[in-house]
């Protein structure tokens, strides 16, 4: 029996759509069988955050109005075969799939694939409950910024009332220069105040917009910080244990020198 | 002009940051806006009006405390009514 992991966040633009791309490949190269879903309807991004926009034929309101199977509307990723994506429809909205039928799409679904990766919209409303709907697990994202911290809290509250126990929280878009300053939060900082079980720390990184950019996720690229943050997330959701990175490594020319002459470690 | 105001520490915002969401978190959490505790403030002083007089200036009321949500109220009293 798989398991259905809800990515969410209330705040929209903090990563959502990357994490779940992420998680989702990540999940493929490590041989697990992972259908991702889009539920974000009227708003679809994860089809070309993964690359795969020119692919789509059918869609996730297609599949549970009965229009098409949902075989046919699993669209196959040839990089990873044991990968695939359900995209939300462009042109209906919310309230054309109900939570009813999130379940029944999850338990069919779950028979078949080790790993169901929603993307949940932003917001608290239609969307948020038709993505949690069908889920043991969440994800919530969050930057160290006072709005989205705020919306994560809302968010933790919404799906505890839910019944999904299992939340663990992915810090986005860290800046370790700046927390080093004291202009950020600092990892403590949110956890203390949210009081959910930490899943990743991710590092801001150019690797993700440049990747974003190509369609070809961050996880896969052996060069990327951020996507040796999602390796490690893969992991830790798979049920392993693996150390928290070390955010100040970031190689390049001033660390090499920092490395050599022993300057600028603040701790 | 505060000359030795130039001088003085500002905190970082970082700590900024964490001490405007510790805040915002617990009018969150406890389903509170601004106006309800307005209205709160208004009741206390209304009551304690019946027995003292209070210097309304330097009076705080407010919601926050580390371990959870308490209120905390800081009221000058100018004296006492007697009966």
């Amino acid at each position: 029996m798989g398991e259905v992991i809800v990515v969410t966040s209330g705040k929209g633009g903090v990563g959502k759509t990357t994490t779940s791309a992420n998680i989702g490949c990540g999940l493929a190269i490590a041989g697990k069988n992972v259908v991702l879903i889009d539920a974000d309807i009227g708003l679809r991004n994860l089809d070309v955050v993964m690359g795969l926009e020119n692919r789509i034929v059918y869609d996730l309101v297609d599949v549970v109005e009965g229009k098409c199977r949902l075989k046919q509307a699993l669209i196959k990723d040839k990089r990873y075969p044991t990968m695939f994506l359900l995209a939300a429809a462009q042109t209906k909205d919310k309230s054309a799939v109900s939570p009813e039928q999130m379940m029944k799409l999850c338990e069919t679904l779950r028979e078949e694939y080790d790993y169901i990766i929603i993307d949940c919209p932003a917001g608290i409303e239609q969307g948020f409950k038709n993505a949690i709907a069908g889920a043991d697990r969440a994800v919530v994202v969050a930057t160290p910024e006072v709005s989205s911290v705020r919306d994560a809290d809302r968010i933790v509250g919404l799906l505890e009332a839910s019944e999904i126990k299992n939340i663990r929280l992915i810090l986005n878009r860290l800046r370790p220069d700046m927390i080093r300053r004291g202009e950020m939060m600092t990892i403590e900082d949110v956890t203390d105040i949210l009081a959910i079980d930490v899943l990743g720390l991710v590092p801001d990184d150019e690797s993700i917009v440049v990747s974003t950019n190509k369609g070809e996720p961050a996880v896969a690229d052996n060069n990327s910080r951020a996507g040796q943050a999602f390796r490690n997330i893969t992991q830790r959701i798979m049920g392993n244990e693996v150390p928290f990175m070390d955010l100040e490594e970031t190689g390049g020319l001033m660390n090499w020198l920092k490395k050599i002459f022993r300057i600028g470690n603040g701790k | 002009m505060d000359f030795f105001g130039l001088f003085k520490r500002q905190p970082k915002s970082g700590a900024i940051a964490k001490n405007r969401l510790q805040l915002v978190l617990i009018q969150d959490r406890m389903n509170t806006t601004p106006e309800l505790l307005e209205m709160l403030k208004s009741d206390i002083l209304k009551v304690l009006a019946n027995y003292v007089e209070i210097d309304e200036d330097s009076l705080d009321i407010d919601i926050n405390g580390s371990e959870g949500p308490a209120l905390v109220a800081n009221i000058p009293i100018k004296s006492w009514k007697t009966r």
